[in-house]
């Protein structure tokens, strides 16, 4: 379970990057940080690591402070998967998803078997395992990117726009490995994104930012779609939005959606 | 200080022969360097050893140079052209590298829109692919501008006078002030004829100004 | 021709390479480039790489290895030689500190070059500052910071020739004993050897970046400039 109370990080020039944000994660529940950029929500999640100090407030990870918590360690217990993997480029795959069973001291036998397990989880076959990260396309690397995170068997998974630099067919396929990861593992997941359709698609609960820092509604997804807070929580999530303002017909012989403007987008089988 | 004041005539003078050696080498080296390396990046087949060539050559210490060259072609060792010669050769060295890679920093769409306007190839040389390279030969000219002036005063180990010549005299005659003058001079020398080159390049080449530095020039 | 005939006598004459001769001399100017290289080096690869992880005053190392290249060798020979006389002290120290400005700007580069996501990402996975130096940052700007050698260490084996002039060793002695003595076999012969010795470490060094340590992968190469 992850608590933010009071978070905040203003910068030495006046910027107020977070502001007094509090709210809590759910131990083994996916919460989506939604906002627009300069909403500070990778600011928030890179508190979590310590990545980045707040400035006043504090975040609990288990109701342990992570401030008390030497950063080093504490980065070896969190999984932390960013945009376009972070592998390092001198390393192979097995390496680098094996980084933090070799950095707590395991052997390289018994790390390495993790990490064999660890790219089988994810999908990817075991010969990948030798090759190096520019080999591999960009979801293949996202793959590896996650199992580096799991190996360590953290509670708690951090996620920095982890689909953003993958185009949308891959985007989506990767969104339904989390998923099916996730029914499998439980783990307690804090991610960031802007895209609204991955908030909806991957969170528990969704956390919607303003600019500036402030959170303008915590809920479900489907309350956010009922019951937006204010225009603007209304505006970004597309409730009043055309494409998310669907409507269904009859025609021939099948049930049509359509979206506001009248075009057909989809069927519905049941 | 006194020995300064006793001397400025003899400094003035070893500081003009002493630019115009570096003058006359840096602008060879320059009417050397761009057509080849124009066409070693034209032609990769005559760039690759053309490149490499250079790079041994780079590598070559500069006072067995100054002995071998006028072995070699004749010369008088003691004569400055000599020393241009030697100098030139670096000044080349470098400067191939920066001509061809100012040329490789061309971005294509420039090139591509150029001939689709009707530049022929020499124009679109002289109007588009020039200037676009210039900033990176510039930067490799002010290298090979610093690099000389310093390299001008190993010649007077082999008796070309210029400002080295207070290294030597001030050495044999154990006169501190006359080697350090001579130090001082070479350097503020070099760091001059740097911003120099700097500033008149931002005339030269407006674009290359970060705009708000531009702005802040220009009369409204 | 005749110049370089008589040089090439001096050079295949069994007499130049008897004892205190030629090999001697090149043990002299191999042992004085090495001590050079490695005191510079161990005082400029940490601080290039600490500045280039550390990513602050990369601009100022940059200035002034620039600066440093207008500093003519033969004046900061001369000068140190009359500051603390005759001896290997002079020479050494400094052919030291001119061979620590591009020693400095080659390690900060190679550092500095490499993708700003990858030791976040280090740091981010749990790896210390150390580690994230030894294991992520080293290894991935090797090929720049030994190119930074290779190239003082050409740098050294010509300023210590220059350094034949303020004090009797290496093989500048034959160019300078030379001159004094008009004796043009030796300087052009001496010359030669230097050349030779300077084209010879040069290779050893393209053959050691050969090496598969020195491969970068693709993404660290976008930052780098092929070195010959």
């Amino acid at each position: 379970m992850i608590r933010f109370e009071g978070a905040s990080k203003v910068y030495r020039d006046g910027t107020v990057a977070v502001g007094g944000v509090s709210f809590e994660v759910p131990a083994h529940t996916t919460t989506a940080l939604l906002g627009p950029s300069g909403a500070g929500k990778t600011t928030l999640l890179r508190m979590v690591n310590r990545m980045i100090e707040p400035s006043s407030g504090s975040v609990l990870i288990d109701d342990v402070n992570v401030a008390s918590v030497d950063p080093v360690q504490l980065r070896r217990s969190i999984g932390y998967v960013l945009q376009a993997g972070g592998l390092m480029p001198h390393r192979t795959v097995l390496d680098n998803v094996a980084s933090v069973p070799r950095l707590r001291g395991e052997s390289a036998a018994s790390s390495r078997n993790r990490a064999e397990e660890m790219l089988a989880l994810v999908g990817l076959e075991p010969r990948l395992g030798n090759r190096y990260p520019d080999e591999l396309s960009g979801g293949q690397q996202q793959r590896v990117g996650v199992a580096r995170a799991l190996a360590g068997d953290p509670n708690v998974l951090l996620m920095d726009e982890p689909f953003g630099a993958v185009d949308p067919i891959v985007r989506r396929e990767l969104q339904d490995e989390l998923k099916r990861l996730q029914a499998e593992l439980g783990k307690t997941i804090l991610l960031v994104t802007h895209d609204v359709d991955e908030a909806l698609a991957l969170g528990d609960e969704i956390v919607i930012l303003r600019t500036g820092g402030s959170i303008a509604q915590r809920a479900t997804p489907t309350e956010l779609l009922l019951h937006p807070a204010d225009d603007f929580v209304a505006s970004f999530i597309g409730a009043g939005n055309p494409a998310r303002s669907l409507s269904l017909r009859e025609e021939h012989g099948a049930r049509l959606v359509f979206d506001a403007s009248g075009r057909v987008i989809g069927t519905v089988d049941r | 200080m006194n020995w300064l004041q006793q001397n400025i005539a003899l400094v003035a003078e070893l500081t003009v022969i002493h630019l115009a050696i570096t003058i006359a080498a840096v602008f060879l080296s320059l009417l050397l360097a761009v057509p080849i390396g124009r066409l070693a990046y034209r032609w990769k087949w005559v760039g690759g050893p053309t490149v490499a060539v250079l790079a041994v050559l780079y590598a070559v210490p500069s006072l067995p140079l100054l002995i071998i060259v006028p072995a070699v072609t004749g010369t008088p060792l003691r004569s400055p052209l000599n020393l241009v010669m030697v100098l030139t050769i670096y000044g080349v060295a470098v400067l191939v590298r920066s001509v061809v890679d100012g040329f490789v920093a061309v971005p294509v769409s420039p090139r591509t829109a150029a001939t689709a306007v009707g530049y022929s190839g020499w124009a679109r040389f002289w109007v588009v692919e020039l200037p676009l390279a210039a900033p990176i030969i510039i930067a490799g000219l002010r290298v090979v501008l610093v690099s000389t002036i310093s390299l001008v005063t190993i010649g007077s180990i082999i008796g070309i006078r210029s400002l080295g010549t207070f290294f030597t005299d001030g050495f044999q005659r154990g006169i501190v002030a006359e080697v350090a003058t001579g130090v001082v001079v070479t350097v503020t020398l070099a760091l001059l004829l740097d911003q120099l080159c700097a500033v008149a390049a931002r005339r030269a080449l407006p674009w290359t100004v970060p705009t708000e530095r531009r702005r802040r020039s220009v009369p409204q | 021709m005749n110049l370089l005939a008589e040089a090439w006598a001096w050079l295949t004459d069994p007499a130049s390479w008897t004892d205190g001769g030629i090999p001697e001399r090149i043990a002299q100017h191999l042992a004085v480039t090495f001590v050079v290289v490695v005191i510079a080096a161990v005082i400029a690869l940490p601080a290039g790489i600490a500045v280039g992880h550390r990513r602050r005053g990369g601009g100022w190392v940059v200035a002034t290895s620039g600066a440093a290249r207008a500093i003519p060798t033969l004046g900061v020979l001369t000068l140190f030689a009359l500051w603390l006389g005759i001896g290997l002290v002079a020479p050494v120290l400094a052919l030291v500190l001119l061979a620590i400005p591009p020693l400095i700007a080659g390690a900060y580069a190679g550092v500095a070059a490499i993708d700003h996501s990858i030791p976040e990402a280090a740091r981010a996975i749990g790896m210390s500052e150390a580690q994230i130096v030894g294991r992520v940052e080293v290894p991935l700007a090797a090929r720049t910071i030994v190119g930074g050698l290779r190239s003082a260490t050409l740098q050294v084996i010509a300023t210590a020739t220059l350094a034949a002039y303020i004090s009797d060793t290496g093989l500048g002695r034959y160019i300078i004993g030379g001159l004094k003595s008009r004796d043009y076999a030796e300087m052009i012969g001496g010359s030669v050897l230097v050349v030779a010795l300077a084209l010879i470490l040069d290779a050893a060094f393209a053959l050691a970046l050969r090496l598969r340590i020195f491969r970068t992968t693709t993404s660290a190469r976008h930052h780098e400039r092929t070195a010959l």
